[in-house]
């Protein structure tokens, strides 16, 4: 039995990335590059909403100390946040909005795909519900890598500049940190290092169908997941909590 | 057969409450004003993502964050079954986005109003929702096919909205003094432009006589609007908030609310493009639409790669 501090901790990990995200994507949404992937996003984001309130949810029953998910949303702080650091990167352009997607789902499949094992029995019953809708969130931004990558000179070059300014953050998904080993060991999650050889190799394939070039020898960032957040995350947090903050305390 | 005795076909189809459907013969006019109505219609959509889309970032929980970002995809996906069913009367979706971006086209005035709290977004699920469906409702018997049976989709779905819309009326009626402010201030600043949504009064409205007779318009702009205070006022009433309108009042003998005048001056005002935000509508869907572009031709050229990739897989094959 891992202690319940603990388990809080990394359930908070999966409901930030998913909420973070979710929210990140949200911000397309009225303004996409044509109405169809306007749609697409919208249904994305509202995917990690979902599973976001999943997590949370199980995440404030695991504290229990009578919060909702609501609380741990709107009421915590950045530092209390553990979120992966390449969620909360502004959407920039199209390609940085899918680079960042595509980074994220090729990990976050892998993840729930193994998730689905868990020895803990309600984590499992998330990730099974989630891997489904992770499968099609993986497929629409490993085509859409292909498609621009492989589009016009511009779309590449844009792509390109997109990978450099992001991959920067993908270590962070599958370097593991003790909380993730201890996890691991308790059987809850899969080992990273573990999941990290295939995820490579699925990120690989794609970027060279897409002709794309991974940044070589780029430093690996890290600290979101241990509450180290960049400068991001603290306007993303104004916007998103202003209600709860302005009037606390009320139903809406 | 000449072209009268095809006008006379059509008009006993539409007498007969049959459906005229893409490839029946149709006159030039009943086809430009059903592509000027649906493409008013798609844009209303697009454009109404903006003032909803908003408050996305902002929700104040979590459930009503994913329903907004639902509800918003709805339009979206509104928009998309409209300018298909313009489509099939022959005109292209680039077509139409140009002449919406061009400031040609037009959209609902009421998406020119801003949303500036959340509730807001309540008011506009209650009211700007609730006055679309008394419009469209009748719309599913529309003579036009294809505009028919969008319509009927996009009816289940805006009641949906509206009950939505109308919950988070009633959860801040019912919450602190601060939330029922903002709800009455909501439904003060939101009143006025939905009433005007159901367009000119009927002796001003230059559109309507000809749409009655093709059957596009069943129930005059005068009707409706009387239908929908009817049925809206009663609900203000149980949130327990008051329609800003002094001359409110129940008429025993017609059956019906009387209400006071509407300021046709700000109505004509907002559509000529001077409604608090025109400008700012338009240049964020020009803009989306402008930075889409490199995606939309790298979209086309990765199409034509592999379709030639394919040709020559075959020609060495």
């Amino acid at each position: 039995m891992v202690p319940s501090t603990r388990l809080y901790d990394y359930l908070l990990r999966l409901g930030d990335n998913a909420l973070i995200l979710g929210q990140r994507l949200g911000e397309w949404c009225g303004h996409g590059p044509v109405l169809e992937q306007d749609i697409a996003l919208t249904n994305i984001a509202l995917d990690l909403i979902g599973q976001a309130r999943l997590w949370l949810e199980y995440a404030a029953q695991t504290a229990g100390k009578g919060q909702t998910e609501d609380d741990l949303a709107f009421l915590r702080d950045a530092g209390a946040f553990r979120n992966a650091l390449l969620v909360e990167q502004p959407n920039g352009d199209f390609a940085h909005t899918i680079i960042r997607q595509f980074l994220f789902d090729a990990w976050n499949f892998a993840l729930h795909e193994d998730l689905c094992n868990s020895g803990d029995l309600q984590i499992r019953a998330i990730a099974e519900k989630s891997l489904k809708e992770i499968a099609y969130h993986r497929k629409y931004s490993s085509e859409w890598t292909i498609r621009l990558g492989d589009g016009t000179e511009e779309s590449r070059s844009r792509m390109q500049t997109a990978l450099e300014d992001l991959w920067t953050y993908a270590g962070e998904l599958w370097n593991p940190d003790d909380l993730d080993r201890e996890m691991a060991e308790a059987g809850i999650s899969p080992h990273l290092e573990r999941l990290q050889p295939a995820v490579e190799k699925y990120i690989r394939d794609i970027l060279t169908e897409a002709t794309l070039e991974i940044p070589a020898g780029t430093w690996m960032q890290s600290g979101g997941k241990q509450g180290r957040h960049s400068e991001h995350l603290g306007y993303i947090l104004a916007e998103m909590q202003f209600l709860q903050r302005a009037y606390p305390g009320l139903e809406w | 057969m000449s072209r009268e005795r095809m006008e006379e076909y059509f008009q006993a189809t539409i007498d007969a409450d049959q459906k005229i459907e893409p490839k029946d013969w149709m006159p030039d006019a009943y086809r430009k004003t059903l592509i000027r109505q649906i493409s008013q219609h798609a844009h209303s959509e697009i454009v109404g993502m903006l003032p909803e889309g908003n408050w996305i970032t902002r929700a104040p929980n979590l459930r009503r964050k994913a329903a907004l970002l639902a509800k918003v995809q709805d339009e979206a996906g509104h928009g998309l079954y409209l300018y298909s069913a313009c489509e099939t009367l022959g005109v292209e979706r680039e077509e139409l986005l140009d002449q919406l971006h061009s400031g040609q086209a037009k959209y609902s005035s009421i998406f020119n109003y801003p949303t500036l709290t959340w509730a807001d977004i309540g008011a506009i699920g209650w009211l700007v929702d609730g006055a679309a469906i008394m419009n469209q409702v009748p719309l599913c018997r529309c003579s036009y096919g294809p505009y028919a049976r969008a319509m009927v989709r996009i009816c289940k779905e805006e009641s949906f909205h509206q009950r939505q819309g109308y919950e988070i009326m009633l959860t801040l009626c019912r919450g602190s003094d601060e939330q029922k402010a903002m709800a009455q201030d909501a439904l003060n600043r939101w009143w006025w432009p939905a009433l005007m949504m159901f367009g000119p009064n009927d002796k001003e409205s230059t559109h309507s006589e000809q749409s009655m007779k093709w059957r596009i318009k069943r129930i005059s702009n005068d009707e409706l609007r009387q239908r929908f205070v009817d049925m809206t006022v009663p609900q203000a009433d149980f949130l327990g908030i008051q329609v800003p309108d002094p001359d409110m009042k129940w008429n025993e003998s017609t059956g019906h609310y009387d209400f006071g005048p509407i300021n046709w001056d700000e109505f004509w005002n907002v559509v000529k493009g001077n409604g608090p935000c025109n400008r700012e509508r338009l240049k964020a869907r020009v803009q989306a639409h402008e930075e889409g572009s490199w995606v939309r031709e790298a979209a086309m050229a990765y199409a034509e790669k592999r379709k030639q990739r394919a040709e020559e897989r075959a020609r060495v094959a």
